[in-house]
């Protein structure tokens, strides 16, 4: 994957398959101190140890018992080659938080991508779920929750043209007032 | 755009949105589906999604319920996309790029013809 808004979405993902219900989403731009830090946490299923290990690194153990992606690890030794870390909180029956941070100038780290899509992508792609998603730059930030709007928009679907528009607009718009350039 | 007048806005919208569906709701849903898994996102299904997004907001289509899901185990033809109209059967679509989605969405979404150049078969 070549924009760390692919892994988010491939992370968020994975808390929408763990059945969670609230899915928060953090982006970190801090321009003074040189980092891009990334977090996703849910309430969803959560892992155990041995299976946040396999998930970190799927050659380390000899267990078959469940299918893990490449996703997780590409992105920690992505992370740690441009002086950045990775870690994955996790307690079963609980949820999982995932974390990454980079050196933001660094000339390995991989671009952000396309911020807006990504968002867009998941409220609208999985309204079961309650998002929340907060954007940062120094001391400006952006923050949005889809309760309010869902609760308004109640017996309309997210998926109506309409509310895409609304949706793309307030999310691109908030986005974009505090982007710094890359 | 503020918060609150763009909750304002948002009650103006639903308002027109109730409306123009009322009349359709009659003629069955029709639901979207993109395959949102490791090798789906890899390959370029957020793309895909925003493709189809971007057609029902062009053609100001709705009708149409779009979600994702995780992977459907077919990974060498990432990204698919599943299309199910009303009670028919489920019509899953592969290697689905962006142009091919706006054909899916025109031919087969709107149009009710299964566009056999994407089309899975027994899937």
């Amino acid at each position: 994957m070549r924009e760390l808004t692919l892994h988010l979405l491939d992370i968020a993902a994975n808390s929408v398959s763990a059945l969670s219900q609230n899915i928060h989403i953090e982006v970190v731009e801090d321009t003074i101190n040189d980092r891009l830090f990334m977090s996703v946490k849910d309430d969803g299923k959560g892992m155990d140890v041995e299976m946040v290990k396999k998930v970190i690194d799927p050659f380390v153990t000899s267990r078959t018992t469940r299918k893990v992606g490449l996703g997780i690890p590409l992105l920690k030794a992505a992370a740690e080659s441009c002086n950045g870390w990775f870690k994955i909180e996790s307690e079963p029956g609980k949820g999982t938080l995932v974390e990454v941070e980079f050196q933001r100038s660094h000339i390995d780290r991989m671009p952000l991508g396309d911020l807006p899509s990504t968002i867009l992508t998941m409220i609208i792609g999985t309204p079961e779920v309650h998002w929340t998603f907060r954007y940062r730059v120094n001391q400006e930030e952006f923050f949005f929750d889809d309760e309010p709007i869902k609760q308004e928009l109640e017996g309309v679907p997210l998926s109506d043209p309409m509310v895409i528009s609304f949706l793309r607009d307030y999310i691109t718009e908030g986005i974009q007032s505090i982007q710094p350039p890359e | 755009m503020e918060k609150i007048k763009s909750l304002e806005d948002l009650k103006k919208l639903r308002a027109e949105a109730l409306e123009k569906r009322t009349a359709k709701v009659i003629s069955g849903q029709k639901e979207v589906i993109v395959g949102m898994g490791t090798v789906g996102i890899a390959a370029g299904a957020r793309e895909t999604l925003k493709a189809i997004l971007d057609y029902i907001e062009s053609e100001g289509l709705t009708d149409i319920v779009v979600r994702q899901t995780g992977n459907i185990g077919l990974d060498s033809f990432e990204p698919i996309v599943q299309v199910v109209i009303g009670d028919q059967a489920k019509v899953t679509y592969g290697r689905v790029t962006p142009d091919a989605a706006r054909k899916i969405m025109k031919e087969h979404v709107v149009g009710g013809n299964v566009v056999k150049e994407y089309h899975i078969e027994g899937k």
